[in-house]
């Protein structure tokens, strides 16, 4: 039989210290999700904008980021954090330094390319208009084209961040406890894995839902039609 | 203004990779003139006139705006392009802001007006080119004579000495062309420096002062509105002017 009393009397370990990680806890989902989405995000923004830069010095490192990050799996990138930099630096760096970092790198290769297919879904007369009436290129940027582009990302970024938040289950390799690993702690003690997994799986996708909810709603305030 | 030129192209040629689109293009525009310039497709008239506020640069020759050589390095690009207005065929205004943060956004980031001063401005603006109660509208609710004209306000809003057309009319409804038509001729009495490409023929033969026929990046023939439509010197001309005619 079922039994969800094993949920609810390890309900604060795993929602306050496996999801949120509030506290002096090490762990968390979403003190592990959030930073990595808007750090990735920032880091892709001019990631994706050096792609489309006209002088090669600068697109050139930009592509070979983007095309290397894109072609190795996430783990390996977390194990490369998590075995090479400690020893590179010559000092221990905490389950979330390297998480955060690794989550942080390996997206911004993904958040790059979304801002550049959505700053070219821009048409060129757009820039143009903006130059002819003597706007500077970053205030072209700033005010005509990244604002548009914007818009026009949000149904991938959404995606984007939605793999992002699902894949942070991956820290748990290298130990960090966010709500997978904490299930997994919790079952390892109290062998109920059915009603364990089943209930983190309804607490990813309530995230995730309201996430595609919130970002189509988003979508429809921002067309001017 | 001391200058008896507004532009003055001298000798300049333009390639695109191999394609040698304006080839030793010669011509003076008096302040207050008015120019048509019309020719086949391809013929470089976008090209010409994109040079005129260096959205394209030039490989050799000369073009003097206002007394001021803008082919030079050092040129200061947005104080040029100021001073000179440009409309686009397919209007290019800027579907996220309404029809007044459209013509309001160049003065307050480059003139650096107060948001209170650019909007009376605009709204000034608006009610020169005939549609005062459209300023809270986003493009997409605007019909296509109506964001031409919104284009022509935030090209005026910077307060430009010389204006330049590129087929303003010709991605219109026929319905529509002559508002947008209505607002240039009003700009050109006021004594606005216009270059106007455009296929409208009865436009030039009312406002224009000069006519130049261009084709594959040079001035085939000019003249005054009455000498060109009824006495062209050349055969490429004439060819030129019945088709378009015709129909
Ligand atoms: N950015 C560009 N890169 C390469 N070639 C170009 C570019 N812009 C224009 N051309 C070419 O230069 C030539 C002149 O183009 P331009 O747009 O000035 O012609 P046009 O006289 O305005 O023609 P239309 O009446 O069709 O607008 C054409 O052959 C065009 O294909
Ligand atoms: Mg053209």
């Amino acid at each position: 039989m079922l039994d969800f009393g094993v949920v609810l009397s390890n309900f604060k370990f795993l929602i306050v210290q496996g999801f949120l990680g509030v506290g002096s806890f090490g762990g968390g989902t979403l003190r592990l999700a959030i930073p990595a989405i808007v750090l990735g995000f920032l880091l892709g923004i001019f990631i994706g904008l050096a792609r489309l830069a006209n002088v090669a010095w600068i697109r050139f490192p930009a592509t070979i980021y983007v095309e290397f990050f894109r072609g190795v799996p996430l783990v390996m990138v977390i194990f490369w954090f998590w075995f090479i930099i400690p020893q590179l630096l010559q000092l221990p760096i905490p389950e979330y330094g390297v998480a955060l970092t690794a989550f942080v790198i390996f997206e911004a290769a993904y958040f790059g390319e979304i801002v550049r297919a959505g700053v070219q879904s821009v048409p060129r007369g757009q820039a143009e208009a903006a130059t002819a009436v003597g706007l500077r290129g970053s205030q072209t940027l700033r005010f005509v084209v990244l604002p548009q582009a914007l818009r026009n990302m949000i149904p991938s970024l959404v995606t984007q961040i939605i793999v992002l938040f699902k894949d942070t289950s991956l820290a748990s390799i290298i130990g960090y406890v966010d709500l997978t690993k904490a299930a997994q702690i919790v079952n390892n003690r109290e062998i109920r894995p059915f009603e364990l997994y089943l209930f983190i799986a309804v607490v990813y996708w309530i995230c995730t839902y309201s996430m595609s909810r919130y970002a189509r709603r988003l979508e429809r305030r921002l067309a001017h039609a | 203004m001391k200058n008896s030129t507004a532009i003055e192209f001298r000798q300049v040629n333009k390639w695109f990779g191999k394609l040698h689109v304006l080839r030793d293009f010669s011509l003076k525009i008096d302040p207050g003139e008015v120019v048509v310039v019309c020719g086949p497709s391809g013929s470089g008239k976008s090209t010409l006139i994109r040079c005129v506020n260096r959205l394209e640069p030039i490989q050799s020759g000369e073009i003097i705006v206002l007394g001021e050589s803008i082919t030079q390095p050092g040129v200061n690009l947005s104080s040029l392009r100021a001073r000179v207005g440009i409309v686009f065929q397919s209007f290019n205004l800027f579907p996220h802001m309404t029809a007044l943060e459209n013509i309001m956004l160049a003065p307050v980031k480059v003139r650096g007006l107060t948001r209170d001063e650019a909007e009376k401005t605009a709204r000034a603006l608006l009610e020169r080119v005939g549609i005062p109660e459209k300023a809270n509208n986003y493009p997409a609710n605007l019909s296509g004579g109506q964001q031409q004209r919104v284009a022509i306000a935030r090209a005026l809003a910077m307060q430009p000495a010389i204006m330049l057309f590129d087929e303003p009319t010709s991605a219109l409804d026929p319905e529509m062309i002559n508002e947008v038509l209505d607002v240039m001729t009003d700009l050109a009495k006021e004594g606005m420096t216009m270059i106007v490409i455009t296929h409208e023929m009865g436009f030039a033969k009312r406002v224009a002062r000069r006519i130049v026929f261009m084709d594959e990046g040079q001035v085939i023939e000019e003249g005054g509105p009455d000498s060109f439509f009824d006495a062209p010197k050349f055969d490429r001309t004439r060819q030129f002017l019945s088709k378009i005619l015709s129909h």
